[in-house]
């Protein structure tokens, strides 16, 4: 019952941010507003008479924190040098990359995001490693440094609903990052139209803007974890260093971990196909518990058409195929899985810190 | 609404585990009243004070403030009843005036509104040559007195402080508990006010609420507080005595025992008990036998160097009811 409450929220919460973000993008969205609603008209109300809903006013000021603090600017410089980088070496490769008869050929575009000449990773890769820092490094002190400030007591007993605070956290760090790699994801198009000169396909472009609203996804997953961490800890160092214990273990342990297990389960060469399917298929299963890995699988389908399964295939599958790249719907139904996967993952982890913050004390300090 | 008790505490309990922070707490606090909640660290004053909030919920018992529940209807409440934390604390990274503007704006003020306000209450609190000083600049005293000003942004009935002179310096203290006493008596704001320190209580409280170990042990106003707790031994009277002439008075109390006390006193009628507490005499009578000890001791020939009838203050209650909260455990 409560999870279904807090999903509702959730998805209230996700209406919420669509209203927001038009605010947040400027005035214009406003003034569009009072030419809407006739009553308005008549009497104009001067921006600063206007009384705003209390999820608002905090909404704007969370938002205004992060933009203001060292951590997000450092955090943005790094994000952006490493897309330029990773920029600058698919354009130079680019002429290398895409051979005549490659099936990808036609999606030229997207090469932006995936070459890489091994020096540098590819944009995709940075992401996927780079989102879960960003997504810990801006949720780890949501709710514990205002506590440890004195703040919180003082802002819970405004008379604001108690998870305002929480939504408001949450979705000012998503907004955050979603304009940023709105721009950032769009900056490299403009790039690439300037260096290459081949204007990107309407595929292509719906494929790249599915890619940067699944790498806010992944990222909103990890800052759904450390705003969890941040609620349950008390310290925010506490709080941050699990946040990277839980990503670190993900990202070099878990893949040790399933091959130890999985290994000795490998079965011989000479195994019956079904075998081996039912091998692979525990393997993936195994893997799929990895938001990184749901990440990367979705990631490389959306930006690489030519992916058709992300699970093994048997030859008589492949029988009689066109090699040849699929749809864009098509390339999104093989991805929901995962989408779904992660959308789960982060629901789950804003529904247990939801619960235990809406029945705790809030002692000051 | 109920018209007379603004807050109504009835068997209030909250345990933690199988501690008891508050147990079976009856308490009405009447509109307009200056109620201060004393007791020691970890009595039970703040735990009330959450519960009242509803920033915790009771383990059982009820809340009312203004005829409402803060656990089910948390908004009525928090819109009238404003708070100021023990230890309060403001986003540094503002100035004063954004952190005040940004409260008015929570409590449904609009933004130009919420900024008139918020300079009108940086006067009254004194804060006015720091409106564009970041907080993290302020020191105790102004934060807590921004805290202050925070607390009445939004136009409260009831306003609740845990132990606000913490940490302010004793003439910080006496301005501040001069700003609440004029806010209660000319906008007929109630206050409830934590605090362990007597003084303070004594200075400002209309009426008294004694808390040890989670339990309510009087309540009243501080005579009939004393009435009620010194029945048995109504009157102290303290004395100093030095030995013989005054030539060695520069060295009092010395080698004057209570034995000797007692046979200057002889068995003179009304006295109780005789206690030595820092080279004085406490003399415990059942009534005023000042001028009769006085009369003893010259007698005896004893130099008297100090004689007093004690009126009792908040401290002597405090002390002796904590002394007798613990006997009683």
């Amino acid at each position: 019952m409560i999870f279904t409450i807090a999903i509702l929220r959730e998805v209230k919460v996700m209406n919420n941010l669509n209203n927001n973000n038009g605010s947040v993008s400027g005035n214009r969205e406003q003034k569009k507003k009072f030419a809407v609603f006739p009553s308005t008209k008549a009497k104009r109300i001067r921006k600063d008479e206007r009384i705003l809903h209390p999820f608002r006013v905090m909404l704007r000021k969370e938002i205004s924190d992060h933009v203001r603090s060292w951590r997000f600017i450092i955090l943005v410089s790094i994000v952006a040098l490493t897309c330029f980088g990773s920029l600058y070496t698919a354009l130079t490769n680019i002429g290398t990359a895409v051979k005549p008869g490659n099936p990808e050929g036609s999606f030229f575009f997207l090469r932006l995001f995936t070459i890489s000449d091994g020096t540098m990773p590819s944009y995709f890769v940075f992401i996927s490693f780079l989102g879960p820092l960003l997504g810990i490094s801006l949720g780890f002190d949501a709710i514990n440094s205002d506590q440890n400030r004195g703040i919180l007591s003082r802002i819970l007993s405004q008379p604001i609903h108690r998870d305002y605070l929480l939504n408001a956290k949450f979705l000012a760090a998503l907004i955050v990052i979603g304009l940023m790699f709105f721009v950032l994801g769009f900056l490299v198009i403009g790039f690439g139209l300037i260096t290459i000169g081949i204007p990107p396909t309407a595929e292509e472009f719906m494929r790249i803007v599915s890619f940067i609203i699944l790498s806010i996804i992944y990222v909103a997953f990890w800052l759904n974890l450390s705003i969890l961490f941040s609620v349950q800890f008390r310290q925010p160092a506490t709080s941050a260093l699990s946040g990277i214990a839980v990503w670190l273990f993900f990202s070099v342990f878990y893949g040790m971990i399933v091959t130890l297990i999985t290994r000795p389960l490998a079965p011989s060469e000479l195994a019956s196909q079904q075998q081996i399917i039912g091998y692979e298929g525990l393997r993936l299963t195994l893997m799929r518990f990895m938001p990184n890995e749901l990440f990367s699988e979705a990631t490389t389908t959306l930006l690489m058409p030519s992916v058709r399964s992300l699970g093994p295939l048997t030859m008589e599958q492949l029988y009689g195929t066109i090699p040849g790249p699929l749809p864009l719907g098509q390339s999104l139904l093989i991805v929901w899985p995962q989408v779904t996967g992660l959308l789960a993952a982060t629901i789950l982890c804003f529904v247990i810190s939801y619960v235990s913050f809406m029945r705790r004390e809030i002692r000051s300090r | 609404m109920v018209a007379e008790n603004i807050i109504e505490l009835t068997d209030l309990t909250k345990r933690y585990g199988s501690f008891t922070a508050v147990n079976q707490l009856n308490l009405a606090i009447g509109t307009g009243e200056i109620f201060g909640l004393l007791g020691p660290n970890g009595a039970g004053k703040s735990t009330t004070i959450l519960m009242i909030l509803g920033l915790t919920e009771p383990s059982s018992g009820s809340v009312k403030v203004c005829g409402y529940n803060p656990s089910s209807q948390p908004l009525e409440v928090k819109s009238r009843a404003g708070y100021l934390p023990e230890d309060v604390g403001f986003y540094l990274n503002r100035t004063g005036l954004d952190n005040l503007v940004f409260t008015g704006r929570l409590n449904m003020l609009s933004e130009k509104k919420a900024e008139e306000k918020a300079k009108e209450l940086l006067v009254r609190v004194g804060l006015e040559n720091e409106v564009d000083k970041k907080t993290g600049k302020y020191s105790r005293g102004m934060l807590q007195r921004l805290g202050l000003a925070d607390v009445l942004i939004k136009q409260p009935e009831i306003i609740i402080l845990d132990e606000p002179t913490l940490g302010i310096d004793p003439r910080g203290v006496r301005e501040f508990l001069k700003l609440i006493v004029e806010l209660s008596r000319e906008e007929g704001i109630t206050v409830l006010f934590s605090s362990h320190d007597l003084h303070q209580v004594q200075q400002v409280c209309d009426r008294v609420g004694l808390f040890v170990g989670g339990k309510l042990l009087a309540e009243g106003d501080i005579q009939s507080l004393s009435k009620k707790l010194f029945s048995n031994s109504p009157y102290t009277i303290e004395l100093e005595v030095s030995a013989g002439t005054r030539s060695d008075s520069d060295n009092p109390g010395n080698g004057i025992s209570i034995e000797q006390v007692n046979k200057m006193l002889g068995n003179l009628e009304g006295v109780l008990a005789v206690n030595k507490i820092n080279e004085r005499f406490q003399i415990e009578c059942s009534h005023d036998i000042t001028s009769a000890i006085a009369r003893k001791v010259i007698e005896s020939g004893a130099g008297l160097e100090y004689l007093t009838r004690k009126e009792y203050g908040l401290n002597d209650i405090y002390y002796r009811y904590f002394e007798g909260g613990e006997g009683h455990e």
